[in-house]
């Protein structure tokens, strides 16, 4: 997505579309016995491996990696916590740009994921379908036409596709309306997670929202119902903002402000209460208190703040309370030459009017 | 740290916390271990999916003869047991094995039991082929030990038109 259409769709951070496979004749990786695993495995890797898009991209079994590496793959949203807890015959590809990776032997033997950034769930579709469609052309998948993709897990039989979304909502959070939200959209057979999925808090008021359902609807009815629950999401999100600032604006600024003095001035910062600053700081670039610029910082930071990031940055393994004085450090630096936010904002710029301008745009980039 | 919350049931430390909402009205209970496990809650861990969808339907329908006869896959010997343990399956063949098990299941977890979306043409495809030339290898075999030599080069010859037209496949 182009930096100017990202900054239309303040909400969606970014898309993702992923795809589980099975070979047939082989045992799924939670039952496989160790040989079998490793048969897989000789199986998918260089197949997968010799895809156009893992061109110069990096081939690995997670056995082979520390600690460290690995833990920085699943900050990346690139490996899963499972594949990272099991990591006996398991392998990942990962393409040089980092938008799409390949897992084998997580849950299925095959776990193939394709992130964009912004809102762009037709084209992440269709670049992991075409994918998906060049392995099937040297690998036999488990598939029966009644049920589709065999899955090691019932719940992603079928078409095999979970589709995501990364929102911020901080105006929802701020608001208490983000459990009126996830119970609205829980009973269309939409979930909502927290930033690394199952089982994870909702730390800086990112969540993920994804299909729970694969079976019984093609792909790109799956996508579009996803789609206009994430669109009726962006409205409450839009309306939760223009209600603050109309209510209680000087709240919002207080929230924003202390966020960025903190952040220039701390000495001593958990990734969680990172997490939430830097989220409050995103909203002031929403609200344009902070220059556009801002934006790929804080999404940066989102990333790079993660405890395995720190450690990297550091370039040692440290404990936690080092680690918060490391980070700290690290966001003063970043928040050093940060003008301070501007606090005459009168309205909301990300008002309805721009999202449709991106929904538009959205349908454009996938005519391109 | 805040004050521990004590069982709503028997005064003991609580450890279980449940929040419902009903017809919006937020509602909690806060209980401890073992009121926990009488009321049949159970540690968030232990619970799968298996065994929500799966329990209430062998205690009221017949599904339990049903069940019980499932045995244990035939191609991977995956057990009804472990299903209910981690609510995942052995291999593609447990489909076919707990089928009466899974329709229910499936049922109340989609919004169909039909596959709908993408099917893999090409993989399919080279499938009837290879299928088709394995039964014809075993046919060979079986002339050529029966002395069938005529029938014997028929299927030779049917078995390289097949591998031919396979790699022209593969290489299109």
């Amino acid at each position: 997505m182009t930096e100017g259409a990202a900054k239309k769709c303040p909400v969606v951070l970014m898309t993702r579309v992923r795809l589980a496979r099975n070979l047939m004749n082989h045992p799924f990786p939670g039952w496989a016995k160790m040989p079998q695993k490793k048969d897989v495995l000789e199986t998918c890797l260089p197949a997968v491996a010799s895809l156009r898009p893992m061109k110069r991209g990096i081939t690995a079994e997670i056995e082979e990696l520390s600690e460290l590496e690995k833990q920085i793959l699943v900050e990346r949203h690139l490996i899963s916590r499972e594949l990272s807890g099991s990591p006996e015959r398991a392998g990942v590809v990962i393409s040089k740009d980092q938008s799409v990776s390949v897992m084998i032997n997580e849950e299925d033997h095959l776990r193939m994921q394709v992130v964009k950034s912004g809102y762009q769930f037709k084209s992440a579709w269709n670049t992991v379908n075409n994918l998906d469609t060049a392995l099937e052309g040297g690998l036999n998948y488990a598939f029966s036409s009644r049920l589709g993709y065999l899955t090691a897990c019932p719940t992603n039989v079928g078409t095999g596709m979970r589709a995501s979304a990364m929102m911020h909502l901080p105006a929802l959070v701020i608001s208490n309306q983000m459990e009126k939200v996830v119970r609205a959209v829980n009973q269309l057979g939409i979930a909502v997670r927290g930033l690394f999925g199952e089982g994870s808090d909702a730390s800086g008021s990112i969540f993920q929202i994804s299909n729970q359902t694969t079976l019984g609807e093609s792909e790109e009815a799956i996508i579009k119902r996803l789609s206009s629950v994430l669109k009726t999401i962006i409205d409450q999100e839009i309306n939760a903002r223009e209600k603050i600032l109309e209510t209680d604006p000087d709240k919002l600024l207080d929230k924003i402000g202390r966020a960025y003095g903190i952040l220039q001035n701390s000495h001593l910062l958990s990734s969680n209460e990172c997490m939430n600053l830097v989220s409050l700081v995103r909203f002031g670039v929403d609200l344009e208190m902070f220059s556009e610029e801002m934006r790929n910082i804080v999404d940066r930071l989102f990333i790079e703040c993660q405890p395995g990031h720190i450690q990297h940055h550091a370039g040692k393994s440290i404990d936690t309370s080092e680690r918060d004085a490391y980070r700290s450090e690290y966001l003063r630096k970043q928040f050093e030459n940060i003008d301070k936010p501007e606090n005459s904002i009168l309205k909301v710029t990300t008002g309805q009017e721009s999202m449709n301008t991106e929904s538009n745009n959205e349908e454009e980039n996938e005519k391109g | 740290m805040a004050k521990a919350l004590k069982c709503d049931v028997c005064d003991k430390n609580a450890t279980v916390h449940l929040t419902q909402i009903i017809n919006n009205q937020i509602h909690k209970i806060d209980l401890c271990e073992s009121c926990a496990e009488e009321k049949g809650i159970t540690n968030p861990d232990g619970y799968s999916l298996a065994d929500l969808l799966v329990k209430p339907e062998v205690a009221s329908e017949d599904a339990a003869e049903s069940f019980e006869s499932l045995g244990e896959c035939p191609e991977c010997g995956y057990t009804q047991k472990e299903f209910k343990k981690t609510g995942r399956l052995g291999c593609e063949q447990c489909y076919e094995t707990f089928r009466p098990l899974l329709s229910r299941a499936l049922d109340g977890m989609h919004r169909g039991d039909q596959h709908k979306g993408k099917v893999p043409e090409e993989a399919l495809e080279r499938k009837s082929y290879e299928d088709r030339i394995n039964l014809l290898e075993g046919d060979l075999q079986k002339a050529i030990a029966n002395e069938q030599y005529e029938e014997a080069a028929e299927y030779r010859d049917e078995i390289l038109e097949l591998k031919k037209s396979l790699e022209a496949e593969e290489t299109a």
